[in-house]
């Protein structure tokens, strides 16, 4: 669904849901879950219909996911940093301690 | 309160935010920027630094009037101000307390005066299949061009109408991107209602002509434009794989994996309705601003408005909008007296009226169609968080849901994450349609801290200035 116009910018090693991927120096965490994925990047906790980031600037709070552990974090406002470890969130979360 | 830090916070280092940096530090206030994103620019001149300093093939694609932003962020690097950039508003106090975090931890930064100078934002276009993966705003592809230079991989179809429209669709050509469709929902008609604005619109001449030609390249391209559509809808069950639309009683269909909707940009009001700011509805163009006085004045004696914030003007008036902020800002203080504002203000104050001059013809020849601010299929979706549709508002409002606030209480609308920036204006609409009232009267959400979320572990580890025990608890206003 996206591709790099360049590839010229510094590599940077991140994770995505386990997956060993390679972002570029300056992406924010939607843009390259968008570039890898080029398809939903969370299922909505209500319906678990399939979703894609939509404004990209901090309002629509679709680009939702779990970046180093912490979850529902706005994707589109935090840029790739090196080892970062990213997971798409699915549905609605289990509360802790259920099977 | 302790004294406060700083003469003046501003939020945001947009167009307004970071001129109004630069004017107050040339009339020796202190001053403090306060930015949600990683670089100056706003999301007009968004990581223009970067572009223009090292992506020349990106600054080729994106144009003079993007480069242009570059200059406003060296001024206000050159003038020193303390830049927290990455950091997120949470609440704003009417008497001067900002409270944001950069992520870790909470904070407070406190000054005599604060200029909001937060923007605006692309209008929801509530369509059916507006939700589906492959669709987003012509605004968020932009962004992925300016700050990650990438654009969409396959065909695309751009839907909707207003002048960034034109703009981003010249951007990704030169980018070159496919695009299967340009599909304006702007009619002839519209035209023809616009045109009693061209005189005064002559006076800005130069964003007609620029206008004009963005409009033939993008047909020297050999790209197509439909123009007049009605009836838009996105076809797909989990992704974009089109677009349907009716030209002149007839259906059609393109083929197209990301589908970019706009319909212009409306003033993003949730950091104004917090601090229960009076709101005004713009009849034109469908949008609330905040009621200002005199260069940004507002009923709080505190609290200032610069930019697109106030109303729809185009990054060049939101410039000089901040700068005569600023000078008002140092007036107000005693920093100059009325002769120096004066001097100061005056070409401003000129300028400011000729970037204004073209807004009266491109507020008629752009308005939102009647079906995008109410969408008359009921299952198109308008609340995005909680999946609440078109016609689960009007049943509620039939029910006796007599405006947004008590909607929630039948629907949960506007109280997912976004909290109301997707659904607001629509909501509004839909209920004012229901109950035969003009908009204005119907209202819009209440906007409570916090604007954004923030982790009870942020909130835990917050900064609190030294020797002020009373500030422990940010107070969670009327």
């Amino acid at each position: 669904m996206l591709k790099r116009r360049h590839s010229d910018a510094a590599v940077v090693q991140i994770s995505i849901d386990g997956e060993a991927v390679e972002a570029r120096d300056g992406e924010s965490v939607a843009a390259a879950v968008l570039a890898y994925a080029g398809e939903a990047t969370r299922t909505t906790p209500v319906s678990g219909a399939p979703r894609a980031p939509y404004c990209l600037m901090g309002v629509c709070f679709e680009c939702l996911m779990e970046i180093d552990g912490v979850p529902n974090r706005q994707a589109c406002m935090i840029r790739v940093s090196d080892g970062m470890s990213i997971r798409r969130q699915q549905g609605a979360r289990a509360l802790e301690g259920d099977a | 309160m302790s004294s406060p830090q700083y003469d003046l916070a501003i939020i945001g280092a947009g167009p307004a935010g970071m001129a109004a940096a630069h004017e107050a530090r040339n009339v020796g206030l202190s001053v403090v920027v306060i930015d949600e994103q990683d670089n100056p620019g706003g999301q007009i001149y968004r990581d223009v630094e970067h572009v223009a300093l090292k992506r020349a093939h990106d600054l080729d694609v994106l144009g003079a009037d993007y480069k242009y932003g570059y200059g406003l962020v060296d001024g206000m690097r050159a003038g020193e101000v303390d830049y927290l950039s990455g950091h997120t508003v949470w609440q704003i106090e009417a008497d001067g307390i900002v409270w944001c975090t950069d992520g870790s931890k909470a904070k407070q930064v406190t000054a005599k005066r604060v200029l909001l100078a937060t923007g605006a934002m692309e209008r929801p276009v509530p369509v059916p299949g507006w939700t589906l993966p492959g669709v987003m705003t012509a605004g968020a592809a932009q962004i992925l061009m300016k700050s990650a230079g990438m654009v969409p991989s396959g065909p695309i179809a751009i839907c909707g109408s207003g002048p960034l429209l034109l703009l981003i669709a010249d951007q990704l050509v030169r980018a070159g991107a496919e695009i299967a469709v340009i599909a304006e929902t702007t009619s002839f008609a519209d035209y023809l209602r616009a045109a009693p604005k061209l005189a005064q619109a002559l006076l800005g001449m130069e964003y007609l002509q620029k206008g004009i030609a963005m409009r033939r390249r993008i047909k020297a391209a050999g790209v197509k434009i439909v123009s007049g559509i009605s009836g838009l809808r996105i076809n797909g069950d989990e992704m974009a794989t089109g677009v349907t639309f009716k030209k002149g009683g007839r259906e059609q269909a393109v083929a197209a994996g990301t589908v970019l909707l706009h319909e212009g940009v409306v003033p993003n009001t949730q950091a104004t309705r917090q601090l229960r700011l009076d709101h005004l509805w713009h009849e034109t163009q469908h949008y609330w601003y905040p009621k200002t006085g005199l260069h940004g004045t507002t009923a709080l004696e505190s609290i200032y408005l610069a930019g697109d914030g106030t109303g729809i003007y185009g990054a060049r008036a939101a410039e000089v909008s901040g700068r005569l902020t600023a000078l008002q800002i140092a007036l107000s203080l005693g920093r100059i007296d009325d002769g120096e504002f004066a001097f100061k203000a005056g070409p401003w104050l000129s300028e400011h009226k000729h970037h204004c001059a073209v807004r009266p013809l491109l507020d008629a020849l752009f308005q939102p169609p009647a079906e995008i601010l109410n969408p008359p299929e009921d299952h198109t979706i308008v609340c995005r968080c909680e999946e609440i549709t078109a016609g689960d508002v009007r049943k509620a409002g039939k029910l006796g849901a007599p405006g947004p606030n008590q909607l929630k209480a039948f629907l949960r609308a506007g109280m997912g994450p976004c909290q109301g920036r997707m659904c607001g204006l629509t909501v509004t609409e839909i209920l004012a349609a229901v109950h035969g009232k003009s908009p204005a009267d119907i209202g819009a959400y209440r906007i409570r801290p916090p604007l954004k979320p923030l982790s009870l572990a942020e909130l835990a580890d917050m900064e609190v200035p030294d020797g002020d025990a009373t500030l422990a608890s940010p107070s969670s206003g009327p």
